[in-house]
């Protein structure tokens, strides 16, 4: 028994240590260097992003000094003389947004509805998966069905008979050339509903069983405990997922470029062209001859930005409200 | 008695509404598939994959080099946004703090929600606009920036799973805390991470709007990474827009394709969750 | 009794040595001699030890001896700290946030809490099974080896030998041997609970904690762990929580009483169950309250 020795064993490694006592100590180098990794990786997302919104203010400088608040409610956008307004793309990026939600709403949160409550539970996962795989579906697929299905389709037989009907309203007015506001929306319709649906599912089937049963005991019918119960528990959650889907469609290119016409002009009706913000960027951008032009859009990329932002984060309210009701709940 | 019965049929009609709902929902997915399928199908053929475009005007061609620049472009995104993604997952699942890893996850959740087009900007303020010209390096910046949000949050969530008591057995076995999270907690966590980032790939290989200006595109192939770049998208979005009836074709073979390989990689993806060994 | 020979230093390469009575020893300080009376120095030693979380007391003035190759067992009603002493013994505490300690703690005389302890050597030599089996999502193979591998012993026939022998410690050989690659979760509670016993072996520890190690288990389990501990009290030094009182009374050599955070009494099993010292550890073992 060598008293000294013992000491020694769990101690630091001291210099001409055995070697096992080394390797433990290169063991625990990787520690603080792992860390430093980690937090290196986690850290670079908020310079991207920071980054991200620094250039887009930097590029948008110059239009922005040239056109100031006026840029925002200008409907001029004439490159040719360099004048430059927003006002039609963010008439149509919301309009085409909001035709889109106004069906899909309904629509997603209806299937939802099904989905959760009635479909037995090996039926609707599968169905929830093939609702996922909608939502894979790129963009410029949706658009490539716009452009040759969709838009014949709209101008054959729906459109016809939306103004047979109601052809004297002034949002159904005017010759439909196919490509239009409505196009757009349609369109949007069917790439946003699966988020809606995919969203608002989750939400129904994390209301509490218990709420259920206790409308239920209470000799309920199944849609009066969804009216009454269930949905009422789950609104923030729908809310928050119907502003994320707002935000989406607000920034959808390639499919509403496809079938809008892109038209910068503001009109009452929702069957003339129209264009949007990420639209014209799309189509403008590459043949943007002078830095005023790049500019502008630049800086309608900034508007789309600061949109979708504040959309977002209207979203994200409605998700920290649900989950603190929850908390409080227990 | 009858206000029950008005009740209970109320119940029935609108649950019937949202069956019909749902069948229009299932039924859109199924047509788009089908007349994709059909129409893509029929016009995919060995030229589509291995020919050059055709000059402009003539008929013919293929798009082997958009199938290898998409490639190209991917592989770029790949590289960039998965490290970022991995490692900023795992500093959020595996050490602690309150305020910056909630800062972490409300910027990140912000740039997810940037639309691609804004991201596809960044990129050419970045890079196109230093080096004067379009290339696979703007394109793959662009895409592999738009991975990092995906790749971070699913990371971050499967290693959450990981059960707390693998932790404990091996610190106790004397493992060093980074020893701990790549031998016993990654590896637990792998199926799920992969699933996540072969689904954060299929969604980037369907974005158009940030290569536009990127990457842009080339009717020729483009030796290494500094050209500009032809990817699928991208020749889907011109063909279908463009005169031709031929473009046109090669579209819907091109959308086939596309989609046939996004619909793989969700597929996998999700089995790879869901299957058990045991 | 044999005595393990130090390793020189121009030996140590990173591999197992196998010593003359063919236990794999890793590290290579000599087991402490126990004498015939059963009794030598103390192979853990605890003086006026407390831990704290935050301002919460976990265990408070523990003055406390463990002899080498003696299995010692904490008893006490939950929330009294033995798993909070027993923890603090390998460092675990210190993932508890807000977790420190005062007094003294040694191990083999070196105070563990010392700010200079190398902790991943530290939780070698001391090793720990928990309450729940808990193997790695790995093969058996893999799990056993993982200790050695994480020592940096690289070679196949060295990691052969120490899972095997580990394996065979750990009484769990007979019933694996024919595929050790088969998937650690596919073996029964019982049989998880030996694999993470003879995973902890595997790194060569002294000393072998063990947190109420057959509470999540059946009775015919829990009798093949506690036989098993019977005969790893040989080679090994044990401490075992247990909430079990004839298990304490079974397996156990020495038994300590914990209450509501302090060491209420300590000594030789059968004097704590036949003769107790203090009237709150009679009242205890006889079930007047727990």
């Amino acid at each position: 028994m060598i008293p000294g020795e013992m000491h020694s064993e769990l101690g630091n490694p001291e210099p001409g240590a055995p070697l096992q006592a080394r390797l433990s100590g290169l063991a625990r180098l990787g520690d603080p260097l792992f860390y430093g990794l980690t937090l290196a990786a986690a850290a670079s997302i908020m310079v991207v992003t920071g980054w991200l919104v620094y250039q887009l203010f930097a590029h948008s400088a110059q239009a922005r000094h040239e056109f100031g608040w006026k840029f925002l409610i200008s409907q001029d956008w004439d490159p040719v003389a360099g004048q430059f307004g927003a006002l039609p793309f963010i008439f149509g990026t919301i309009v085409t947004s909001a035709v889109a939600i106004l069906i899909a709403g309904p629509l997603g949160v209806g299937t939802a509805i099904f989905l959760a409550e009635l479909a037995p539970r090996r039926l609707s996962s599968l169905l929830a998966f093939l609702v996922d795989l909608l939502a894979a579906v790129p963009s410029v697929i949706y658009g490539l069905l716009g452009i040759f299905l969709l838009v014949p389709l709209l101008s054959g037989t729906v459109v016809p008979a939306i103004q047979s009907v109601a052809g004297s309203l002034p949002i159904f007015s005017g010759k439909f050339y196919g490509v239009s506001v409505f196009s757009a929306g349609v369109v949007l319709v069917i790439m946003v509903v699966p988020f809606i649906v995919s969203i608002s599912r989750e939400v129904l089937l994390s209301v509490p069983v218990e709420q259920r049963e206790a409308s239920f005991a209470l000799g309920s019918t199944h849609w009066e405990t969804v009216w009454n119960v269930v949905l009422p528990n789950a609104r923030r959650g729908i809310y928050a997922s119907i502003f994320l889907t707002l935000a989406r469609a607000l920034g959808e290119t390639m499919a509403v470029t496809m079938v809008i016409g892109n038209t910068p002009r503001i009109s009452k009706s929702l069957f003339a062209p129209g264009y949007t913000i990420s639209a014209v960027i799309a189509n403008e951008f590459t043949e943007a001859t002078d830095n005023l032009y790049l500019s502008a859009l630049i800086e309608l990329a900034l508007v789309l930005f600061a949109i979708t932002f504040v959309i977002n984060g209207l979203a994200r309210l409605a998700i920290l409200a649900t989950t603190q009701r929850h908390e409080t709940h227990v | 008695m009858f206000r029950l019965m008005r009740r209970r049929m109320t119940s029935a009609v609108m649950f019937a509404m949202t069956g019909i709902c749902t069948v229009v929902v299932i039924g859109a997915l199924f047509f788009i598939l089908g007349y994709l399928f059909w129409k893509g199908g029929r016009y995919v053929n060995w030229d589509f994959f291995t020919k050059l475009p055709a000059p402009v005007g003539e008929a013919g061609g293929g798009m082997a080099n958009a199938i290898i620049g998409s490639a190209k472009l991917l592989l770029l995104a790949t590289l960039i946004g998965m490290p970022i993604g991995f490692l900023g997952g795992v500093y959020l699942a595996e050490y602690g703090g309150k305020t910056f890893p909630f800062m972490v996850r409300y910027v990140t959740d912000l740039l997810n929600g940037v639309p691609s087009i804004v991201i596809g900007i960044f990129a050419y303020t970045v890079v196109v606009l230093k080096v004067r010209h379009f290339s696979a390096w703007a394109g793959g910046f662009a895409l592999g920036i738009m991975m990092i949000p995906i790749a971070l949050r699913s990371t971050e969530e499967f290693l959450r799973q990981v059960p707390n008591g693998l932790r404990e057995a091996a610190l106790a076995l004397g493992a060093a805390r980074w020893q701990m999270i790549l031998t016993v907690v990654v590896p637990a966590a792998l199926r799920g991470i992969v699933a996540g980032m072969m689904l954060d790939v299929a969604r980037v290989a369907g974005e158009t709007a940030p290569l536009l200006f990127t990457s842009f595109g080339n009717r020729f192939w483009s030796e290494g990474f500094d050209k500009p770049t032809a990817s699928l998208p991208v020749m889907i979005f011109n063909y279908a827009i463009g005169p031709y009836e031929d473009w046109h074709r090669q579209a819907w073979a091109a959308g086939f394709v596309l989609l046939a390989m996004v619909f793989m990689f969700n597929v996998t993806a999700r089995l790879l969750v869901s299957w058990r060994r045991h | 009794m044999p005595i393990n020979v130090p390793i020189p230093d121009e030996q140590a390469d990173g591999q197992a040595d196998m010593l003359a009575d063919g236990r794999v020893d890793l590290a290579g300080a000599p087991l402490p001699v126990q004498a015939a009376d059963g009794h030598g120095p103390a192979i853990v030693c605890s003086r006026s030890f407390c831990l704290y979380y935050g301002s919460r007391v976990g265990v408070k003035d523990i003055d406390m001896e463990i002899y080498p190759r003696s299995v010692t067992s904490i008893i006490g009603p939950s929330g009294c700290g033995k798993s909070t002493f027993l923890r603090s013994i390998n460092r675990m505490n210190d993932l508890v946030p807000g977790a420190r300690a005062s007094g003294v703690l040694e191990v083999n005389g070196q105070d563990v809490y010392d700010k200079r302890i190398n902790l991943v050597n530290l939780r070698q030599q001391v090793g720990m099974v928990f309450q729940r089996p808990n193997p790695f999502p790995k093969s058996i193979f893999d799990n056993v080896a993982y200790g050695p591998r994480i020592q940096g012993i690289r070679r196949a026939a060295r990691l052969e030998e120490v899972v095997e022998r580990c394996l065979i410690q750990a009484a769990l050989w007979g019933e694996v041997k024919d595929d050790l690659r088969k998937s650690a979760l596919s073996l029964s509670g019982g049989q998880q609970q030996r694999l993470c016993i003879a995973r902890a072996l595997a790194t060569g520890p002294k000393v072998l904690l063990m947190d109420e190690p057959c509470s999540a288990l059946d009775p015919v389990a829990t009798a093949r762990i506690e036989e098993l501990i019977a005969a790893l009290k040989n080679d090994y030094t044990m401490v075992i929580v247990t909430h079990n009182m004839q298990q304490a009374a079974r397996v156990s050599d020495r038994t300590a009483f914990f209450c509501l955070g302090e060491l209420i009494e300590v000594g030789l099993t059968r004097d704590i169950f036949t003769a107790p010292k203090k009237r709150q550890t009679e009242d205890y073992v006889t079930g007047r309250f727990g």
